[in-house]
């Protein structure tokens, strides 16, 4: 009989390296496209995507070209040709959604997925290692069809040829787009319990792609610049945002990417009332460990002090990006297109009467504390909403938009020789207390919808998530609320008097 | 090799462990017995670094399970629940690409499976695919997937389930050897007589909690307190209980035997001897009764259960 105990040695103690991580991660990747490649169900329709589908694509632009220019009409058929090289890019790599689903959600439901996580392979080689295994034989079937198509309309009948930029515009949108698709599908695949689930969720990542793909069509058609030597200008716009896309959601797949999850997660059951009464109790911690407020109080002297703690580099980068939209504004104000050239000799002396008929224009007959609030909360709201979907960028992009334009109309008035002084005075008396407040609001936002993307360390997701949620409602009710009525109190009724005080009035 | 001191895990408001502290020195095997959902996989799962503890700590194989889950793991071998085979691999391709994963050089892997696969009786499925194995098959290939790169700690969910006896013998055979040759082990199995005959300790786990642990012996005693004996004669016994009652204080008797409880068995059984002997009667046998741990894990179960039951306590 074999023996089977040997001299202790184990395995080598991983050193950590790129080399390495790549290494570890090419070593998933070779396994799982092997197994891709041993599965019929994956192979067959990429080979018909491969060798199958381009020739009816080309059959059917020839057929379409032909048609169109009996009606004179052959620049609709020319733009048809580009537009079926990216559907027949983008065929194969929709499977690459069903593969990467598969990656994690697939390997759970078979049992597989823990012997996996048990070696000494990290959560980085893991998480590249699928990724890659989902992409390459989709992408590889891709660029395959679309070499397929291209040569068909080199060597065939076609007299159109494509431009260079065109061709490596659609590739590369082909490859943003599968990676959109694949790191999207891990992230779902990661926080799902079966694959129909993850299935169901998928929708949230298909329909977006699949709209994209009608815009992408409709700019290809339309687009003044269709045949610009450099591409279309609109097409490298959108691969620009899908890359920044991608690096989002790249780092969301590695932040929430961990043996926790993937092994913890055992039921996708809805609870509304725990998940309430989770919220609610961070609503009321005032430490770390979650303790309740005994009293009001204590909420405003420890739990306010300990979320305004946790939103320290949110606000940071909610200031820093305020500053620079104030600076933007002020620039853009400078640049001759932009300029308003307003009149220096604009009766001032009138401000102090004109500033009712403006409130009226705003808020209505009587400006009221209420409509201000409302018309803070409602941009607030919205920003907080837009966050949410778009990894915090949303709130970066709405509440900065008013300093912009802040920016420029300081800028306005300074080039036609008026004193910014009572400029200051009109924004700074209730902008005291509403600027930080707003500072405070986007922060909240900027960390509901970034927290995804670097988790706490030692938290899930969903505690992760929950803690911000519940932090944001506590910041809502304890401090932002009140800071909104208190700043449309001053707004109402005293930074008129000031303005007026400011301008002799 | 194994040191958990005050393990704990929780899930949101769900306690899955609490307070768990363990010790297995190198060459000993530790069973962790308990019901289904008691809290045994999530202990190895911390012990594998794949779940993070909630408080306490644990060192495998020398590495902090928290701080150095990469070395953890390299220096652990793991026999999950289920097995998780890609069913796809061919056996020999199954354990190269492991192999591979633990950094072992093609030489060292192909030899190491060799061996292994030979050892379990696999050397016939070297190149089936393993959707065709076996359940026993399938269980011993990833047996030896968890041997496959030689480590000194072995951490074995239920080893032998789904096994014939043979096979099971065979495993048995091998931790035994392994455990010899310095590894340390920690079975976690719901066959009680495999953990009586591979377990140095012990160690019984309900709703997270170690409610007991020691040798088989220990926890024999434990429940029994002192040993219980057997003495059998030749012929009847005569009113013999009466006979001794200074020495022992029968607890039950028949016709040729009776049972009783000693405390100092190395001075009452041959003063007993020796009067039974002086009464002109002849002794058979006199032997230690012994248990099983199956009626000892019940036995301890039970009282856990009776005893939340009386503070109330709905763990």
């Amino acid at each position: 009989m074999a023996t089977i105990a040997e001299p202790l040695n184990g395995a080598g103690a991983p050193e950590s390296s790129w080399r390495r991580t790549l290494s570890n991660a090419l070593l998933i990747t070779e396994r799982e496209v092997r197994d891709s490649f041993r599965d019929w169900r994956i192979i067959a329709p990429l080979i018909i995507l491969t060798f199958m589908f381009p020739f009816l694509a080309q059959f059917v632009a020839g057929q379409f070209t032909d048609y169109v220019a009996d009606y004179g009409a052959e620049i609709i058929g020319e733009r048809t040709i580009p537009f079926l090289l990216m559907i027949v890019g983008f065929f194969p790599i929709s499977i690459s959604l069903v593969i990467a689903l598969e990656t994690f959600v697939g390997e759970k439901e078979r049992r597989s997925l823990e012997p996996l996580l048990s070696t000494p392979l990290t959560n980085t080689e893991l998480y590249i290692g699928k990724m890659l295994a989902a992409m390459i034989p989709p992408l590889l079937s891709s660029y395959g069809g679309m070499l397929v198509y291209l040569g068909s309309l080199i060597f065939g009948g076609l007299e159109w040829r494509p431009p260079a930029a065109l061709v490596i515009q659609i590739i590369t949108l082909t490859t943003v787009q599968a990676l959109v698709m694949v790191a999207g599908a891990v992230v779902v695949s990661s926080q799902t319990t079966s694959t129909r689930a993850a299935n169901l969720l998928a929708s949230f990542i298909v329909i977006p792609v699949a709209m994209l793909i009608q815009g992408e069509s409709a700019i290809m058609f339309l687009a003044p610049d269709a045949e610009a030597p450099s591409g279309i200008s609109a097409l490298w716009a959108i691969i620009v945002g899908m890359m920044i896309v991608v690096i989002l959601l790249l780092r969301v797949g590695n932040s929430i990417f961990n043996r926790e999850e993937l092994l913890g997660r055992t039921i996708d059951q809805v609870n509304f009332r725990r998940t309430f009464q989770t919220i609610w109790h961070q609503v009321l911690a005032v430490d770390e460990q979650g303790t309740r407020a005994r009293n009001l109080s204590e909420w405003y002297r420890r739990g306010i002090p300990l979320s305004v703690r946790r939103l320290r580099s949110a606000i940071l980068v909610t200031v820093f990006v305020f500053l620079v939209a104030i600076s933007a504004g002020y620039v853009l104000g400078q640049m001759p297109d932009w300029q308003l050239h307003l009149p220096s000799n604009l009766p001032l002396g009138n401000v102090s009467t004109e500033m009712g008929t403006a409130a009226q224009f705003f808020f209505g007959e009587r400006p009221a504390i209420f409509a201000i609030v409302v018309q803070n909360w409602r941009i607030l709201a919205a920003a907080s909403i837009l966050a949410v979907f778009s990894f915090g960028v949303g709130a970066l992009l709405l509440t900065p938009a008013v300093y912009v334009l802040l920016g420029y109309l300081f800028s306005q008035l300074i080039l036609a020789g008026y004193s910014p002084f009572p400029f200051f005075l009109a924004v700074l008396t209730h902008g005291v207390v509403e600027i930080p407040v707003i500072v405070l609001a986007t922060a909240c936002a900027l960390r509901l919808g970034a927290i995804v993307t670097r988790l706490p360390k030692g938290m899930t997701l969903g505690q992760a998530w929950t803690q911000a949620l519940g932090d944001a409602i506590k910041l809502w009710l304890g401090v932002l609320l009140p800071g909104l009525f208190v700043a449309a109190f001053i707004e109402a009724f005293i930074t008129p008097l000031v303005v007026r005080i400011a301008f002799g009035g | 090799m194994i040191e958990a001191f005050e393990l704990c895990k929780t899930y949101d408001d769900f306690l899955a462990v609490e307070s768990v502290s363990l010790n297995v020195p190198a060459g000993t095997v530790l069973a962790l017995l308990g019901p289904n959902g008691a809290g045994k996989t999530t202990t190895v799962r911390m012990l594998t670094s794949i779940l993070a503890p909630t408080s306490g700590w644990a060192r495998v194989a020398g590495y902090d399970v928290t701080r150095q889950p990469e070395q953890v793991r390299a220096h652990v071998g793991v026999l999950t629940e289920q097995h998780g085979l890609y069913e796809r691999m061919r056996a020999l391709e199954y354990l190269d690409f492991f192999g591979r994963v633990y950094g072992l050089d093609s030489n060292e892997r192909k030899r190491r499976a060799l061996s292994l696969m030979e050892r379990f009786g696999l050397e016939d499925a070297l190149t089936k695919r393993l959707g065709e194995f076996s359940k026993g098959m399938k269980q011993k290939l990833a047996l030896t997937r968890a041997m496959l790169h030689n480590p000194p700690v072995l951490l074995l969910d239920e080893p032998t389930s789904a096994m014939d006896p043979q096979s099971a013998r065979l495993v048995r055979d091998a931790v035994i050897e392994l455990q010899r040759d310095s590894r340390a082990f920690l079975i976690t199995t719901h066959n009680l007589a495999e953990a009586q005959e591979l377990a140095h300790q012990i160690a019984i786990i309900r709703h997270g909690h170690i409610i007991a642990a020691g040798s088989f012996e220990t926890l024999a005693q434990r429940i029994d307190g002192d040993p219980l004996m057997e003495l059998r004669i030749v012929g009847e016994m005569n009113g013999l209980a009466n006979d001794v009652a200074d020495l022992i204080k029968v607890e039950d008797s028949g016709k040729d035997w009776l049972r009783y409880r000693v405390h100092e068995p190395k001075v009452i059984n041959p003063a007993l001897i020796k009067r039974v002997t002086e009464l002109g009667l002849q002794v058979l046998t006199l032997a230690p009764m012994s248990r099983t741990l199956e009626e000892v894990y019940l036995q301890i179960i039970h009282e856990d259960e009776t005893k939340e039951a009386m503070n109330g306590d709905h763990r």
